[in-house]
This record gives structure tokens, C-alpha cells and sequence, in this order.
């Protein structure tokens, strides 16, 4: 075998296996994101359930209540950023941390000073590599987090919310919303000072729009709400978790897909190439041979 | 006779939906409970067990972590962040949990394992 063609075969060798692995992230991602639309799906009687009772009491009952009230001198923002442990996803993590910068941009030009957090290996990895501040970060549940995850980030945050001095005035989340399986948007929304105009169900209706009974509240309305308020911010936090481990697993299976088709047509590229190295190696072995036997045939001609 | 409807919620699942006569749960101010037809309610639960009285007769004990009831329209939803049905709860699990707060005096964990030996305990007490 010829040096062109040895190099042509090792080359098909390695890219075949490389397909093989792109092929089977594939496939295991496919079956991930059903499992993460389940999570979603079963997280949101919760949630619905939550955002009808937390309106009910801001609407019903004059309570002020410190994550309910806008200060009008905010000088500190938080915002918190949802990334991807492991790469070979696409854009979806790069797609988020571009969010979050030009979320972070637009409250520097507002005049508030931007406190980061972050979840994933790779935000962490962006921000670390960039020398930029990052106030606490968490990693290691990007692609299966449960609600413990999301009750640990939101108390770290409400902790910086609530806190007299040196806390933030605004609380900005970002994530991956799961549209469709082949579309993730990196949104933002503001989740602290909380906006009863902007609270929706998951349907997208607003949850304003129902009418609520006139409910008893126990221990006293302001009791409900200081009880409800943070569980509302895990919640719309683990909902943000779940929706992004969803778009990830979906990111990475389009990646992969179109991974395995390169290595496809890589492949079928290469063994035309090799086809074509094998053949003119055969074409200038016969070529040789028969001019070696016209050589040979001319030389006993003339000793005649 | 009349039932109200209930809908027992956890953060990640729904745990249990059906219809009950009665519903008794532990709130800040003590154990309520609730009947069919009770002036429309929103209150806090304490981390403590829930009895629901099914219209078929049934008893069903779940152990409740932080949440909240809200009742309207003869329609009760408990939520919780935490909520494990009586027969889902590992005793054995449970009484070492409840061992290994009482060494490290974390009276929250005591509790919580207390509240799961207790709706554990309150299934078989019916059978």
C-alpha cells in the first residue's frame, strides 16, 4: 500500500470513531431533554400555584413588604447567570453570557454597580479567564438540577437582597428559555424588586387578570407574604434552572447532529479520495510492468 | 355528603389530587382544619404531617416541609417544597436521619425526620 493512501485510510479510521461518539452524545442528549421537559412539566403546578398565591396576597392586602418595593436610589444590581457545566453544546452558553454582559452594560449606563453570580463550569470559566469580579458562583448540577440546587443560589441572593448594608437593590436573572427543540432564547427578567404587572403564569397569562377569592390570611397577610416571597423566588429560579437544562441537552443534541453529518461527509470524501490514490497507484504498477516488458521485448528484438 | 377537592403539591411533583372530607394540617397557629365549604384561606404550614380524609374512607398521612394551603371554591391546594406520601417514606432512613440530628443538635433535621416517623407511624396506626 502507498504512503498517499495509508494516510488517507488512518484518517477515515480516526474520523469514523470521532463519528461514533458524536453519534452517541447525540442520542443520549435526545433522550435528556424529554427527561428535563418532564422536570419542567411536573415543576409547574408548583409554580402556577405559587404565582396565583403571592398575587393574591400582594393584591388583596396593602402590605409592604422589603422584595416588593422599588428603591428608587438603586446603586447595586444583581444578576444572575445560568451556563452549561460541559461544552460541545453550540452557542448556548456562549448565547447566555452575551446576555448577561449586555444586561450587565445596560444597568453600568443606569448607574448601578453589577454584582455577578453564577451558575455552570462555563460562565465561571468566561468570567474567571476575563479577571472579571464574580460574587459566588455554583457548578456541577448544569444538566440535572433538583429544587435543593435552586433553594441554595436563591439564598445566597435574597441573603444580598435583603441585607441592610453592602446587599443589592435589584435582582436580574438569565437563562436559556426552552421554545421549542430547535429553538433556545437567552432572556432576562428582573425577579427582585418583584413586579406584580409582570408575574405570569406558565402559560403566559398574566396572573393579575384572575380574580381572587377574599381570602383569610394566617398568620396575617404580611406573615404569608414574607413566608411566600422567597419560595417564589426559588421557585421562578428552579424554573429557570429546569428550562436551561432543557435547552442545554436540546443545544447539544443540534451540535452533535450536525457533528456526526460533517464526519459523515468527511468520511465519504475521504474514500473517494483513497479510491482514487488506490487507483492510480494499480495504473502505474501496470504501467510499469508494461513498460518494463516493452523493455524487455525491445532489448531480445535487437540481440536477434 | 360533601367533599372538597385536593391537591397535594410538591416543588418538583404532583404528590396526590383527589377528593376528601376533611383536611387536617398543621399551620402556624396550630392544626386547622378544613371541611368542605371553610371561608376562602391562605396560611403557612409549620413542617409537620397531613391527614387527608379521602371520600372513599381512605386516610392518607403525607409528611409536609415548608409550604403553605390555600383554599377557594371548595378547592384546597397544599403546597410544599418538600411533601412525601406516608408509604414513600423509608422508616429506616428516617429514625438514622432523626439519630444523626439529635447528636449534632440540629433541632430543623430532628424535626423533619420526627415528622416522617410520624406519618409513617400515623399510616400503620389506620391499617
Amino acid at each position: 500500500m502507498g504512503a498517499q493512501l495509508r494516510v488517507y485510510k488512518r484518517r477515515i479510521r480516526s474520523v469514523t470513531a470521532t463519528k461514533k461518539i458524536t453519534k452517541a452524545m447525540e442520542m443520549i442528549s435526545a433522550s435528556r431533554i424529554v427527561k428535563a421537559q418532564r422536570a419542567v412539566a411536573a415543576s409547574t403546578p408548583y409554580a402556577d400555584e405559587l404565582t396565583r398565591a403571592v398575587t393574591a396576597v400582594a393584591t388583596r392586602s396593602n402590605a409592604k413588604h422589603p422584595l416588593t418595593t422599588e428603591n428608587p436610589n438603586a446603586t447595586r444590581a444583581a444578576v444572575l447567570l445560568i451556563t452549561a457545566d460541559r461544552g460541545l453544546a453550540g452557542g448556548y452558553s456562549t448565547n447566555a453570557i452575551k446576555q448577561s454582559l449586555a444586561i450587565s452594560a445596560k444597568l453600568r449606563e443606569e448607574g448601578k454597580e453589577v454584582v455577578t453570580y453564577i451558575v455552570g463550569r462555563k460562565g465561571v470559566g468566561y468570567y474567571g479567564f476575563r479577571n472579571l469580579a464574580v460574587a459566588n458562583s455554583w457548578t456541577g448540577f448544569s444538566d440535572k438540577p433538583t429544587y435543593g440546587d435552586a433553594k441554595a443560589v436563591a439564598a445566597d441572593l435574597i441573603e444580598a437582597f435583603t441585607a441592610e448594608t453592602g446587599g443589592v437593590d435589584e435582582l436580574h436573572l438569565v437563562s436559556t428559555e426552552f421554545v421549542s427543540m430547535l429553538t433556545q432564547t437567552a432572556v432576562d427578567a428582573r425577579l427582585l424588586p418583584l413586579k406584580l404587572d409582570e408575574v405570569e403564569l406558565s402559560d403566559k397569562s398574566p396572573a393579575k387578570n384572575e380574580i381572587f377569592p377574599l381570602y383569610d390570611f394566617e398568620p396575617s397577610a404580611e406573615g404569608v407574604l414574607d413566608a411566600l416571597l422567597p419560595r417564589y423566588v426559588e421557585s421562578r429560579i428552579y424554573n429557570a434552572l429546569l428550562q436551561s437544562a432543557a435547552s442545554e441537552h436540546a443545544a447539544r443534541r443540534r451540535a452533535m447532529k450536525s457533528a456526526t453529518d460533517n464526519a459523515g461527509e468527511l468520511i465519504k470524501s475521504l474514500t473517494r479520495l483513497a479510491n482514487s490514490a488506490r487507483q492510480a497507484e494499480i495504473t502505474q504498477e501496470i504501467s510499469e510492468i508494461v513498460g518494463g516488458a516493452n523493455a524487455l521485448a525491445d532489448a531480445s528484438a535487437g540481440s536477434e | 355528603m360533601a367533599e372538597l377537592h385536593v391537591e397535594l403539591v410538591a416543588a418538583d411533583r404532583k404528590v396526590w389530587s383527589g377528593a376528601a372530607t376533611i383536611v387536617v394540617a398543621r399551620t402556624a397557629s396550630g392544626d386547622t382544619g378544613i371541611m368542605p365549604g371553610h371561608t376562602p384561606v391562605l396560611s403557612v404550614l409549620e413542617t409537620g404531617p397531613v391527614t387527608i380524609r379521602t371520600a372513599d374512607q381512605g386516610t392518607i398521612v403525607a409528611a409536609v416541609h415548608g409550604g403553605f394551603i390555600s383554599f377557594a371554591d371548595n378547592k384546597l391546594s397544599i403546597l410544599a417544597e418538600i411533601a412525601e406520601l406516608a408509604d414513600e417514606i423509608d422508616v429506616a432512613r428516617a429514625e438514622r436521619a432523626l439519630d444523626n440530628a439529635r447528636t449534632e443538635a440540629d433541632a430543623h433535621a430532628a424535626r423533619r425526620a420526627e415528622v416522617r416517623l410520624i406519618a409513617a407511624g400515623g399510616l400503620k396506626a389506620h391499617h
